[in-house]
């Protein structure tokens, strides 16, 4: 405090810190909010489809499965549980992983999908349906996972490694992912000439994205990555935040901004295979997930990184509601829903809010 | 006390050299310096040679203080940002790197008083990409004082400032390295304040140092002209203040 009482004219200032501890209460009972609807939407999302159950029996179904039905339990626990805890997995993971590219990209529009990386991953795939060409030595069960996988580390990582030479503007790294989708989405459009009936409309429902793959196995991948990419970005979350603010008022914040970006990127890379790999091109949420929580909690990470997580959790799981809610019986691949449902609602966000968002 | 010294400092971007073979002798605390020189003359690069954020040969000397890196606070020529944060939560930023999440009273209280003694206090919860030029260069300087460096660099502090504002905060920053024995480097192209606010005066001329030593040993009419290629004149105002008179550009 001595040297806070060295600064000229201290004494009579007062003011900012009660307002301060306003708007820090006000954005942890937004991020509460955001919790409670994501429980609600999961219920919801448990609740859905040909046969539908009242909330009471999905909570009895989940707090105290001896007390339902056999029929109950098994198409709770069994058929819907996974898709429905895949949509959070995935939402989330999409959604913090569009969160740090835009971070340390500085670039409003980085997402998995705008940055050609998901186009990569559908590339990846088709090649493994089409040709049966493994990218990686696995299992003839694992080798469409896997080549997504490769295809869209590679791409992520040669985003990441353009992004780092001299004198790369923000438009460059725009242009590039751009010129990835073309690319991909060439190949991959030269890969289903060549494909047979069958590989054809494999590759074209893989494409569209759906969580009707969802096993345990592959939701514990997922969330094993998200729950490695957390704990280290919540750990370099003041770091991360000041990189918003340019690369040299950061490193004069003493942040060292290449290992930062270096660690984020990788991790990044991780957090957009995997979940792509498993579940196909699902759009949008990658990119409007983080500006929602952008706009309504601000860009400091120790907010931003759990609104971004809840924000795209909560709009797959709302989206695998509605993709059931269409046409009674029938389950449209969620990557169309997302876009249909996301941009929309994103749409009406940036006209409504008066707030900056980027 | 803190002191800073450089010996045979350069720095490079990739094969291009832009500064080499700069020498200062001693800077004591509650010194103010001007770093003076023409555009692109090497002034930033110095700045973020001495701060740390570029390399090269030669040895920046940082005695008398045990902050480390933290000893050096720097405060950029750009300082435009789009991030959308209050000014209050980027000056925390700025003071809380490489802490918890959970932020204390003093942290906030120390905030409210900088703002207090740059007299923004009223942008407090303005977002960082509302400001204007000038606002945007008085929170840039908000968040390199937050930091308490012993010494602080400040690169074209006051390019964007009105009359006003320019004296108001060369004012504030002599002030506040005499109160508090802390080290002022500013980059400023108005001869005139390096001439009226800075004890010392570092000029630099593509990449080298020209000159080093008090304001009226630097700014002479012979090194308008060589440097700055213009005629001008020292002259004394009333107050005994010397004073660039600048009559005509240099054949």
């Amino acid at each position: 405090m001595a040297v806070v009482e060295a600064f000229v004219g201290a004494a009579t200032v007062e003011p900012g810190r009660g307002l301060y501890r306003v708007h820090t209460r006000r954005k942890l009972m937004i991020l509460t909010a955001m919790a409670i609807a994501l429980c609600v939407s999961f219920a919801v999302d448990l609740a859905w489809g040909p046969a539908r159950y009242g909330l009471d029996q999905v909570l009895l179904a989940l707090f105290d499965p001896g007390a339902v039905s056999d029929q109950v339990r098994t198409v709770v626990w069994d058929i819907r549980m996974p898709v429905a805890v895949m949509a959070i997995v995935v939402g989330a993971a999409l959604s913090l992983a569009g969160a740090q590219m835009q971070t340390i990209l500085a670039n409003p529009l980085a997402s998995p999908f705008t940055l050609g990386i998901s186009a990569a991953a559908s590339f990846g795939a088709g090649l493994a349906i089409v040709t049966s060409v493994p990218l990686l030595p696995v299992a003839a069960s694992l080798i469409v996972p896997a080549n997504a996988f490769i295809a869209a580390l590679g791409a992520t990582l040669f985003i990441y490694l353009i992004s780092q030479a001299r004198g790369v503007s923000v438009q460059t790294i725009v242009l590039l992912g751009i010129a990835l989708v073309f690319t991909f989405n060439a190949l991959l459009a030269f890969l289903q000439f060549l494909a047979s009936e069958q590989a054809l409309s494999a590759v074209v429902f893989w494409t569209m994205g759906s969580l009707s793959k969802a096993t345990w196995p592959k939701i514990g991948v997922t969330l094993a990555v998200l729950l490695i990419a957390l704990p280290l970005f919540a750990r370099n979350a003041w770091a991360l935040t000041a990189i918003r603010l340019g690369d040299d008022k950061a490193a004069s914040f003493g942040v060292n901004v290449r290992r930062i970006r270096l660690e984020t990127m990788l991790m990044v890379s991780l957090l957009t295979s995997v979940p792509v790999s498993f579940v196909g091109t699902i759009g949008f949420v990658g990119l409007v997930g983080p500006h929602i929580a952008r706009m309504i909690l601000g860009e400091d990470q120790r907010f931003f990184l759990p609104g971004s997580v809840l924000a795209g959790a909560l709009l797959l799981s709302l989206t695998s509601i509605v993709s059931k809610s269409i046409i009674p019986g029938v389950v449209f691949p969620i990557g169309i829903i997302t876009a249909l449902v996301g941009v929309p609602f994103f749409f009406s966000l940036i006209i409504t809010t008066m707030r900056k968002s980027w | 006390m803190v002191g800073l010294q450089l010996d045979e400092v350069g720095a490079a971007y990739g094969r291009k050299t832009i500064i080499s073979g700069v020498c200062v002798p001693k800077i004591a605390a509650g010194e103010v310096v001007a770093v003076i020189g023409p555009n692109a003359a090497g002034k930033s690069t110095l700045f973020k040679r001495i701060a740390g954020l570029v390399k090269g040969p030669g040895t920046v000397q940082v005695t008398g203080s045990d902050k480390g890196r933290n000893a050096i606070g720097y405060m950029p020529q750009d300082s435009s940002a789009n991030a959308v944060l209050s000014v209050y939560e980027s000056l925390l930023l700025a003071r809380k790197q490489k802490s918890s999440w959970s932020v204390a009273d003093a942290d906030l209280i120390y905030i409210d008083r900088v703002l207090g003694a740059l007299n923004i206090t009223d942008l407090s919860f303005r977002d960082l990409g509302a400001l204007s030029g000038g606002q945007r260069q008085l929170v840039s300087m908000a968040q390199a004082l937050v930091r308490e460096p012993d010494i602080l660099l400040m690169d074209e502090p006051t390019s964007a400032l009105d009359l006003h504002r320019q004296v108001e905060v060369l004012d504030f920053v002599t002030t506040q390295a005499r109160q508090r024995g802390m080290i002022v480097m500013i980059a400023l192209h108005d001869l005139n304040q390096a001439l009226r606010f800075a004890d010392r005066v570092v000029l630099i001329d593509h990449g080298v140092m020209r000159a080093f030593g008090t304001p009226s040993e630097v700014i002479t009419a012979s090194m308008l002209r060589q440097i700055y290629r213009v005629e001008a004149r020292i002259e004394k105002c009333s107050r005994n203040f010397d004073h660039v008179i600048v009559d005509a550009t240099a054949a």
